[in-house]
This record gives structure tokens, sequence and C-alpha cells, in this order.
């Protein structure tokens, strides 16, 4: 189709130049020492400047992202004047904060624990779905096949997370990972399968084993809207357009419901609750270091907001995950995944000159950093060689005509729609041209700190998903976040729904809000802060700040 | 910078060009409520309608995926209802019947395809339609794979067909009935239940971080 500008052009015809030697070649993997320098010299989370330590709270002293500090290091949004929380509007057993992935399993398996319907709310700030969960594209890990077993999963997932993930979460996330899916079968998601019913799996960053399950490059979707349907199905009540701005408590500590507020009315609503499960997933919409990202609109961070105030401990939270394929060009898409399953299936990622520079599979955060040290100027210690934009940005190629080279034309379309179908409505055709990618910022790979059951240490409030942490510790792997939602959203409803049917909530107060509120004043905190920040900022100019400001 | 002319809900206001059309609103000054969600393509939150400037059609498109022209008319969706019967999937069977039983307006299509040509995932909806009326779940969900349930098929079809609600059942049934288990993952899951795994993760997880790098370091991967 040849639209990429002329100077992109003829990188492009470098790229072309040195394919045939590359098709023929096996790319090298770094060793532990290698992928150690690397992130220290690239990843930005290497970037001291980028974090400071929190003054208030249960994890005092931690260092964590400036745009985090200054969520957790703020003032309440609710005016505590206009609710009162002793009189709810609504009373349940189970409330679920957030209506993605982990907070629709943990809802359905609260249910299957024995608690009725209509004895559950699912209240979320969107829709029922929008979330992160159902923009994952490339697929979910489970340890299923002969060759493979979780102890392998489990070498992987510590690897990937550099040992300093919380040793029993991983247990669980892979003694439980083949009964989700064969749990998924039963409600009938259309997973990639042989005509005899095997799974088709391919490697992610980071596995010793292909054991990526997949459904197309939409595997998100499908899990998602399977979930969603059954939840329909039980009749589960959903309140859209209303987040949680505060976590209630009573005289014993124990969390006992949320305020919820609607987005659309202005409007509080009191929500008393026997077990409250806080799924609210990441914080992408931080745009920490200014990186644009490929999360959804919601993905504010307010769980760990509310979390915090009520003395859940936070952990891992220094550790940003950058995915290394966001895309670069053309500007529409900037920001936006490009899942790892292109490389999965074999395409490479090159410098302008159209050379290997990094094995397609390191575990993210090193595949990041090589992108970065590539495009990076030589005075920072880079090499300089990416390639440039019109417009500014800078990025490497990611040979996407490769996978139908090698695994027969047509596999791009048939596996990666997705991906396809977003190309070509700007003219570029990926299983003819390279794609320019840069990383973005995907996942948070910290936050609450939860048993295997998904309990945050608080009685009546547990945690599921990407606001949970420890899973994961310092970086996750591919394939692994669909499945801790699946894991422990499960765990959390079922633990929820336990402590739910023995549970004595005392009267809703706001005390560990006004407790908070006396740690900020004493610390000097700025009165202007407020949180949670329910909605990033994107009007006026700000629209455009995510296509520029990348370098 | 080159701006263009654009008419939110029938007010003008002049963008850079190149935005979409969710950046153009979030330019002129909206903050998004409804109408926005992964802002990728995939959660079918922004569904839009917009005409352009001398043309009579109305077109149908993602919010976040479609960017500006000079002299666009739009106007979002915050929601389109759509009526889902009450079912269990395992009371149901997968046979020609069911999807027809539970959405009888099925049978009220015209063939006209409107809804196809509303599509922004450019999927051939009229031709699910008539699957749907001949029984052929499985044709159904490949065809229907795509489907970000927009909506906007939904607000524009004459027959009042809910069809992304028609597409999940079709997809479930396909997914539980209609493709094979796959075996070894009934084995696997029985393997575990009999605690084959227990003494490998019960030294792995009591493990000290040298053993678990020598242990990670030693590890064969596969081709």
């Amino acid at each position: 189709m040849g639209t990429y500008p002329k100077e992109m052009q003829e990188s492009i015809e470098r790229v072309e130049a040195t394919r045939p030697a590359r098709l023929a070649a096996q790319p090298a993997r770094l060793t532990l020492p290698e992928q150690e320098a690397l992130l220290q010299g690239f990843h930005p989370d290497h970037r001291a400047e980028g974090k400071r330590k929190l003054r208030v709270g249960p994890s005092w002293g931690d260092p964590v992202p400036h745009e985090l500090a200054d969520l957790l290091e703020a003032y309440p949004l609710l005016d505590p004047g206009a609710v009162d929380v002793t009189k709810p509007d609504c009373d349940v057993d189970v409330l679920v904060v957030g209506g993605g992935g982990a907070g629709t399993v943990a809802a359905l398996w609260a249910h299957r624990s024995g608690i009725p319907a209509e004895r559950i709310l699912i209240a979320t700030k969107l829709r029922h779905g929008d979330s992160n969960s159902i923009m994952a594209q490339g697929g979910i890990q489970a340890a299923d096949k002969p060759h493979d077993s979780p102890a392998i999963h489990y070498l992987d997932v510590l690897g990937g997370g550099h040992f300093t993930n919380d040793p029993r979460l991983v247990r669980a996330l892979v003694e439980d990972a083949p009964e989700i899916i064969r749990w998924h079968e039963d409600l009938g998601v259309m997973y990639d399968k042989a005509p005899d019913g095997t799974m088709s799996t391919i490697h992610g960053g980071g596995t010793s084993r292909k054991r990526m399950h997949s459904a197309k490059d939409y595997t998100g979707l499908e899990i998602l809207r399977v979930l969603r349907d059954e939840a329909r199905s039980r009749g589960i009540p959903v309140l859209e357009f209303s987040p949680a701005v505060e976590l209630l408590t009573d005289a014993h500590n124990q969390v006992v419901g949320a305020v919820l507020w609607n987005l659309e009315t202005s409007e509080y609503t009191v929500v008393k609750a026997k077990a409250t499960v806080l799924a609210t997933g990441g914080w992408g919409r931080l745009h920490i270091q200014g990186f644009p990202t490929t999360n959804h609109y919601g993905a504010t961070a307010d769980g760990l907001v509310l979390a915090y105030r009520a003395g859940a401990k936070l952990r891992d939270l220094d550790a940003v995950q950058y995915h290394p394929t966001g895309a670069a060009y053309p500007d529409q898409l900037v920001g936006l995944l490009i899942t790892e399953k292109v490389r999965g299936l074999d395409a490479q990622p090159l410098n302008r000159l159209g050379e290997l520079f990094v094995h397609p599979l390191e575990p993210r955060d090193v595949e990041s950093a090589a992108f970065i040290r590539e495009c990076a100027p030589p005075e920072k210690g880079g090499r300089g060689l990416g390639v440039t934009t019109p417009t500014g940005m800078i990025g490497v190629w990611l040979d996407t005509p490769m996978v139908d080279m090698i695994h027969g034309k047509g596999t791009f379309q048939r596996a990666l729609s997705s991906i396809y179908r977003m190309y070509v409505r700007f003219d570029i055709d990926p299983t003819k041209e390279p794609i320019l990618v840069y990383p973005t910022l995907h996942y948070q790979n910290g936050g609450v700190v939860i048993d295997e059951h998904g309990w945050t240490g608080i009685a009546g409030l547990y945690a599921a998903g990407e606001v949970e942490g420890g899973v994961h510790g310092k970086n996750r792997l591919m394939g692994n976040s669909l499945l801790d939602y699946n894991v422990f959203g499960r765990r959390a409803g079922i633990a929820a729904a336990g402590w739910a049917k023995k549970a004595a909530p005392a009267s809703p107060t706001l005390a560990h809000v006004e407790r908070y509120v006396g740690e900020l004043k004493a610390a000097g905190v700025p009165p202007t802060r407020r949180a949670p920040l329910l909605l990033p900022e994107y009007r006026g100019e700000r629209a455009l700040a995510r296509m520029v400001d990348l370098l | 910078m080159n701006e263009v002319t654009v008419f939110i809900m029938g007010k003008g206001y002049r963008v850079p060009a190149g935005l979409t059309i969710m950046k153009a609103m979030e330019y002129a000054g909206y903050r998004l409520t409804r109408g926005c969600g992964c802002r990728g393509g995939y959660c079918g939150a922004c569904a839009t309608v917009y005409r352009l400037k001398g043309d009579y059609r109305l077109y149908a498109d993602l919010a976040c995926q479609t960017p500006v022209q000079d002299g666009m008319y739009i106007a979002q969706l915050p929601f389109t209802p759509a009526e889902r019967p009450p079912y269990v999937l395992d009371e149901l069977k997968p046979e020609g019947a069911t999807l027809l039983a539970l959405f009888p307006e099925l049978a009220r299509c015209v063939a006209c395809n409107t809804c196809t040509k509303a599509c922004p995932q450019k999927l051939e909806v009229m031709d699910a339609v008539q699957a749907s009326l001949r029984g052929d779940i499985r044709q159904v969900a490949e065809l229907t794979f795509d489907c970000v349930s927009c909506g906007l098929c939904t607000m524009r079809c004459p027959a009042e067909i809910s069809h992304h609600h028609v597409w999940q059942l079709a997809r479930r049934l396909n997914g539980a009935y209609l493709t094979p288990r796959a075996e070894h993952v009934q084995a696997r899951v029985a393997e575990i239940a009999a605690g084959k795994f227990n003494g490998e993760l019960d030294r792995l997880v009591r493990m000290t971080r040298d053993e678990l790098v020598a242990a990670y370091k030693a590890r064969q991967i596969e081709a």
C-alpha cells in the first residue's frame, strides 16, 4: 500500500532486505545478568525522579510513582456532611465494587456459594464489562498440556516477576488455572482449538512452555462477554455509572459496604454490605511518567485509594508495566495495544537499519527496556536507532509480514483480526508492511496485599484482579492477568460469601476516613488534592497530549 | 495546526484535523461518561452516528476509531436498549430452533442489509441473521465472533432484532456444545485434584531465592 511517509519507507526497504536472513536464523535470549543490566539502564522504573516515598498510611515509606502518591496523599472527594451513612439506601450480603472481569467472576462465585442473586450487588463506574479485561488480546495461561505442569508454570511466573512474588499466591494461580479453563468451556467460551478439541497454544514472553490459550486476538472480549452473559442469566443486579467513592467501616474496623456516586445524577448511594469485594482494576489512566496507555478510560486507581484509607497495605507499586508494543504510528493509534501474540507468532522487533536487536519474547519489562535503549539518543546511553515519524514520535519496527511467511498466508487475518482491522482503517496492511511500536503503560504489577483467598487482612474486605498485588511481583507475564482475575475473583467471591454468612456488621461510619484526614493534615498535604480521581481529564489541549508528549 | 469544523450534536467547533471523533469531542470541551469505554475498539461503548456535508446518508461507527472530517455532523448514542430473554445455558439444547424460540423477532428480518451497512466491525450481520433463521448456530458464532455489542445494527434494524444478544447465545451454544472439549484440560484438572503436583509445588514454595534462580535457569524451553 505504501502509505508510510518517504523517510519511513526507506527504513522499510532495509527491513525487507534483512528479512531472508532473519527468517533462516534463531534469535538468542539474554542471560539473567544481561536482563538486569538492561532494566537498570533503561526501564522507566529505574528513574529515581519518577517516584517518592509515601508520607502517610499503612505503607508509609514505600516508594510509588508521583502520580499515585498524589492520589494516596489526598483528601476525600466525598463531603461527609452531604450524606448520612447510618441510613443505607441498599443492604446486601456481598457488594462487588467494579464490573470488569474480577468483579463479575467474584459475583458469580459468591452466588454459587449460596448467596441469593438479589443479595449481591455489582456497582461499577461505567458499563458492566467496560474494563481492561475486555481489551486483553493475546491470551490466558494454564499448564494443561501433557509436557507442561503447574510447577513449570510456577517457575515461569516467579522468574518473570524477578522472584519478588508472593509464593502462596503464585501457587494458587497455577494450581487453579486448568480448572478455570474447564469452567470457561462449560460456560461456552470459544477458545482456539484443533478439530479434536485440543487447545491451540503458543508461547508468551518469558514462558518455557506453549501454554497461551487464546480466542483469536479478542481473548479478553470473548471471556468477559460470556461471564457477563452468565451473570445476566443468574439475575445478579448491576448498578452502572456508580463508582464507589469511599468504603464504610463499623466500630470494629470491619468494612461494611461503600458509598457510591451516581455519575449522571450526582447523588450518593449508601450500600451496606456484610462483605465487600474490591475489583476496581488498575492505574493506566494516571499516565505515569507521561506515557500513553493501553488502558480503559476508567483505570484510575480508585480501589487503591479507598482500600488504603481503610487500612489496607499496598505492595510492589514501584513497578509499572510498560507493554513493549504500543502502536507508535499513525497518530490516531498511539499507545494502543499490539498484542504480544504478534511476537508469539514470530514477528520480530527491528531497528531503523532492519536489525534484530533483542529476542522477541523476553519478559515484558526487559523487552520494553531494550526498545527504549534502541530509541534513546547516544548522549543518554542509547543506540539512537529508532524510527522517527513526521509528528516526532519514535519507535521500532515490528516485522508483521513474518507471521504469514512462517505460519502460512491468512494466519494474520485469522489469528490477529482486531489488529488487522485497526491498521487497515488507516490504509496500512500489516501482512505486507511492518508496523511501528514503542512501549506503552499497560499494567499495575502491584496493589493491595491479599492472602490466597483474596482477603486483605481487614475484616469484610476482599480484593481481586489488577487492584491486588503479590501475584506477579514486580513484573507480570503475558496471559497471567486474565488468569489472575479468574483465579482470585473466584477465590474472593467464595471467601466473601463465607464471611457474609457469619458476619455481624455494626452501624456504618466514615471513621476511618476521618482518621486518615487527620494523618493528611499532620503530614501537611495540600488541601486542594482530592481522590479518587474517577475519570481522567482530557478536555481541551489535553486531548492532544497523549499524541505528542512521549519523548 | 490543520483544523476542521465539526458539529457535535448541532454545535460547531474547530478541532485539529486527524483527531478521532472521541478526542475531538474532548478537545471541544466534553467530559465523557456515556459513550466512552476502552478507547481502543473493543468495548462498543462509543457508538456514534454522523452525516457528511452534502451527503444524504446516515453513517455509523465507533467514536474512538474514526477520524473526524471537515463538516461532519456527529451524534453519540449513549445506550441502545435491547431485549435479552431470560435463559440459563445448561437448560438449552444446541438445536436450530433454540435461537428462534428465544428471539422470535428474527423472523421479521426483511433482508434490507441495513445492519451490515451500520456495522463498524464490517461484519456480515445480515448473513448472521439469515444463519440464525436457518438454525446454523456454528455459522452464526463464526460470523459474529468479532462483534463488540455496540448496538448500531439494533438501532438501525426495521425488524427490531436485538442482534448482539442473539450472537452471544449462539457463541455460547457453539463453545459449550458444538465444539469438542479439550481432553487434556479435563485430565490435568483430575491430576491436580488427585494431588499429583503437590510434592513438587510444596518444594518450590519452600525454596530460597538462590535455589529458585538455579531452577529457573535450568528450565528447558519448548521450541
